[in-house]
C-alpha cells in the first residue's frame, strides 16, 4: 500500500462530509421522502457492491435477489432466537459462503455459465424454501420489531460507507491490481502468475455478503415475509441496470445511475404499473446501444471535450 | 413405467426448444436470453387461433414458423449484427448479447402483458386418453412429442446431409476458416439465428397444447433450454436430444416423487453436476 496523497485525503473527507449530510435526511424530510431515501440507499449499496465485482471482471451477476432473500430470511427466522445486532454479521457470513460456493462452481469457467447460473439461483433458493415450508406446514413469517424507517436508513447508509471503503481499499490493494489485469486480458493475467479463479471468487464474496446484509436490514420493513416477496427476480435486474446506467468504472458511478433510475421507476410504477417490465427492457437496450460506459463515460467524454476546448483557446 | 414415458414425452418437446436455442447459441454465437419469450409468443398464437377459430395448433405451426423466422432474422440484422461488428473479442460480444437479449426479452414480456394481460392461458386440445404399455396419457402430449420427433429428425438430417446444413455446422466449428472456403458467415449466422427462433416458436405452439403458460413464464423455459444446451454440449445436436430427454425424465421423477414445485430446482441441480464434472457437455472433449 502506498501512502495517501493530499488528494486522497481530500476525497476521503469530501466523501465523509457527503455521508454526514445524507445522514441528516430523516430529520428534514417527510415520510414519503424518507421512503424514497431508503430505496435509494438500498440500491446504492446493492449496485455499488455489484459493480465492485462485475465492473472489473465483466461477469454479469444476476444473483443479487438470491443473496438478498437469504439475508431477509436470516432476520425473519433469527429474530425470534437471537438479538438483532448479531443477525447482520450472520447474514453477511452466510451470503459470503454462498457466493464462494457459487464462485467455486462457475467462476473457473467462462462468463456465460456464471450468468446462467446466477439467473436461476434466486428461483432455485425460492423453490427450496417454498418446499421446506410446505413440508413443515408454515406459510410466511412475521417479522415484528421496533425498528423504524429511519433506523433502516441509517443502517443502509453505514453499509454504503463500508462498501465504498472496501471498494477503495480493494482498488489500492494487490487484489485490485490483479483484477484490473484480469479485466483487461485474462490470458495475460494467468501468464503473469495470477490465480484468476481465486481472485474472482474472493471478490464475488463481497457483493454476496453485502446483498445478504441488505436483505437482513430490510426484512423488518416487510413485516410479513414470503418467498415470492423476498426473492423477487426483478431486484437483480434493477441492480444491474442501475449500476451499468451509472457506470462501473468509478466507485461513485452506480450512485449516479441509482438516483435518476429510482425516480423514473417510482413515476412509471405509479402511473403505468403494468409497463415496468417494458421500461426495464428499454433501459437495457439504451445501455447497450447508447451508453455503453454509463453516465460516468458521458461525464468523462464531456470533461475531455472541455479540456480540449481550453487547450484550443 | 408411466413416469418414464411421461418424462420421455416431456423431454421430446424440450429437445425441440433446446434445439432452437442451440442453433442460436452454438451456430450463430448469440446467447439469446429472449428465447423463452419467442416460445411464449408461439404458444400465444396457437392459443389465439384455437380459441378464436378452432384452428388446430398443428396447422397454426405452419404460420408460426415462417413468421418467427422472419422476426428473428430482423432481430438479428437490426440488433445483433451491429454488436457482432463492434465487438473486439468473443467475451465482449457475449456480454453485449446477454444485455441486449435481456432487454429484448423484457420488452417482449412488457408487450405481451399489454396486449394479452397477465392471466394464465390454456385450452383443451386433444385431451383424449391414449394407451401406451397399459397406462393412459393425454393425446396432446403424445401428438406434441411425435411432432417434435419429426421436426428434430428433419432438422438433424438437414444439418447433417444438406449443403446449407453443412455451412451452418462449418461456422459453428470454425467461423474464421469458414470464410476462407467461401462461406458467407454473416448471412449463414443470420440464417441459423432465424431458424433457431422458428424452431423455438414451433415448440411453443406444441407445448401450449398441454401446459398452462402466462406472459412471464418465458424465462423458465430459457433457463431449461440453456441447461440442456450446456449439458448436451454447445453446438452438438445429438447431445442436445439426449440431455433434453434426461431433463424431462428427471423433472417428471422429481415432480412425482418429491414435489411438483421443485422442477426447476431439479434442472438446476443437474446443471451444477454438469458444471462440476463435465463443463464441456456430455459428448464434448475437454478443450485446453
Amino acid at each position: 500500500m502506498t501512502k495517501l496523497s493530499s488528494r486522497d485525503w481530500g476525497n476521503l473527507s469530501l466523501a465523509g462530509l457527503a455521508i454526514i449530510v445524507a445522514a441528516c435526511l430523516p430529520w428534514s424530510a417527510g415520510a414519503y421522502n424518507l421512503t424514497i431515501g431508503v430505496t435509494i440507499a438500498m440500491y446504492t449499496v446493492l449496485a455499488t457492491s455489484w459493480a465492485l465485482f462485475s465492473g472489473p471482471t465483466h461477469y454479469i451477476s444476476l444473483a443479487t435477489a438470491a443473496f438478498f432473500g437469504v439475508g431477509a430470511y436470516v432476520t425473519g427466522i433469527g429474530i425470534q432466537h437471537l438479538p438483532y445486532w448479531s443477525l447482520l454479521p450472520i447474514a453477511g457470513i452466510i451470503g459470503a459462503v454462498m457466493a464462494a460456493l457459487v464462485g467455486l462452481a462457475t467462476l473457473r469457467l467462462s462468463g456465460v455459465y456464471f450468468v446462467i447460473f446466477t439467473l436461476g439461483l434466486a428461483e432455485f433458493v425460492r423453490q427450496i424454501i417454498t418446499w421446506s415450508q410446505n413440508i413443515s406446514g408454515t406459510k410466511g413469517i412475521y417479522v415484528l420489531t421496533s425498528i423504524n424507517e429511519a433506523d433502516i436508513y441509517w443502517q443502509l447508509l453505514g453499509l454504503a460507507a463500508l462498501v465504498w471503503l472496501i471498494g477503495w481499499l480493494i482498488g489500492r490493494s494487490r487484489l485490485g491490481f490483479a483484477l484490473r489485469i484480469i479485466g483487461d486480458d485474462e490470458a495475460v493475467a494467468k501468464h503473469s502468475g495470477i490465480d484468476t479463479a481465486r481472485a474472482k471468487i474472493l471478490l464475488f464474496m463481497v457483493p454476496g455478503a453485502v446483498a445478504a446484509i441488505t436483505g437482513a436490514i430490510l426484512a423488518p420493513r416487510y413485516v410479513y415475509l414470503e418467498p415470492s416477496l423476498a426473492f423477487t427476480p426483478m431486484l437483480s435486474f434493477q441492480v444491474v441496470i442501475m449500476a451499468l446506467l451509472g457506470g462501473t468504472g468509478r466507485l461513485w458511478g452506480p450512485l449516479v445511475g441509482v438516483i435518476p433510475f429510482t425516480f423514473l421507476w417510482e413515476t412509471i410504477s405509479a402511473s403505468f404499473p403494468n409497463q415496468t417490465t417494458l421500461l426495464l427492457g428499454l433501459c437495457f437496450l439504451v445501455i447497450v446501444y447508447l451508453l455503453p460506459k454509463g453516465f460516468v463515460g458521458l461525464i468523462d467524454a464531456l470533461r475531455n471535450r472541455l479540456n480540449k476546448g481550453e487547450a484550443w483557446a | 413405467m408411466d413416469v418414464v414415458v411421461t418424462g420421455l414425452l416431456l423431454g421430446g418437446t424440450y429437445a425441440l426448444i433446446a434445439m432452437g436455442l442451440n442453433l442460436q447459441y452454438g451456430m450463430a454465437r448469440i446467447m439469446n436470453l429472449a428465447n423463452g419469450e419467442m416460445l411464449v409468443a408461439g404458444a400465444f398464437v396457437a392459443f389465439w387461433f384455437w380459441t378464436g377459430g378452432q384452428i388446430s395448433p398443428l396447422l397454426t405451426v405452419f404460420l408460426v414458423a415462417p413468421v418467427a423466422f422472419l422476426l428473428n432474422w430482423l432481430i438479428y440484422v437490426i440488433f445483433l449484427r451491429p454488436l457482432a461488428k463492434r465487438a473486439k473479442s468473443r467475451g465482449q460480444l457475449e456480454v453485449d448479447a446477454i444485455l441486449t437479449t435481456f432487454g429484448l426479452s423484457f420488452v417482449a414480456v412488457g408487450l405481451m402483458l399489454a396486449f394479452f394481460g397477465g392471466e394464465y392461458f390454456s385450452y383443451s386440445y386433444l385431451s383424449t386418453p391414449v394407451y401406451i404399455f397399459g397406462d393412459t396419457y393425454g393425446a396432446n402430449r403424445v401428438t406434441a412429442f411425435l411432432a417434435a420427433v419429426l421436426i428434430c429428425g428433419a432438422l438433424w438430417l438437414w444439418l447433417a446431409r444438406s449443403r446449407a446444413g453443412m455451412t451452418i455446422r462449418a461456422i459453428s466449428v470454425a467461423p474464421e476458416s469458414a470464410r476462407l472456403v467461401g462461406i458467407d458467415v454473416r448471412r449463414t449466422a443470420a440464417l441459423a439465428f432465424a431458424l433457431g427462433g422458428a424452431v423455438t416458436a414451433t415448440g411453443g405452439s406444441l407445448i401450449s397444447t398441454f401446459l398452462t403458460l402466462d406472459a412471464s413464464t418465458g424465462v423458465i423455459f430459457t433457463l431449461k433450454a440453456l441447461v440442456i444446451v450446456i449439458m448436451g454440449g454447445v453446438g452438438d445436436v445429438r447431445g442436445t436430444i439426449v440431455a433434453a430427454l434426461l431433463l424431462g425424465l428427471l423433472e417428471t421423477f422429481v415432480a412425482r416423487l418429491i414435489d411438483p414445485g421443485l422442477t426447476l430446482a431439479a434442472a438446476y441441480l443437474l446443471f451444477v453436476v454438469i458444471l462440476l464434472f463435465r463443463p464441456q457437455g456430455l459428448f464434448g472433449r475437454p478443450t485446453a
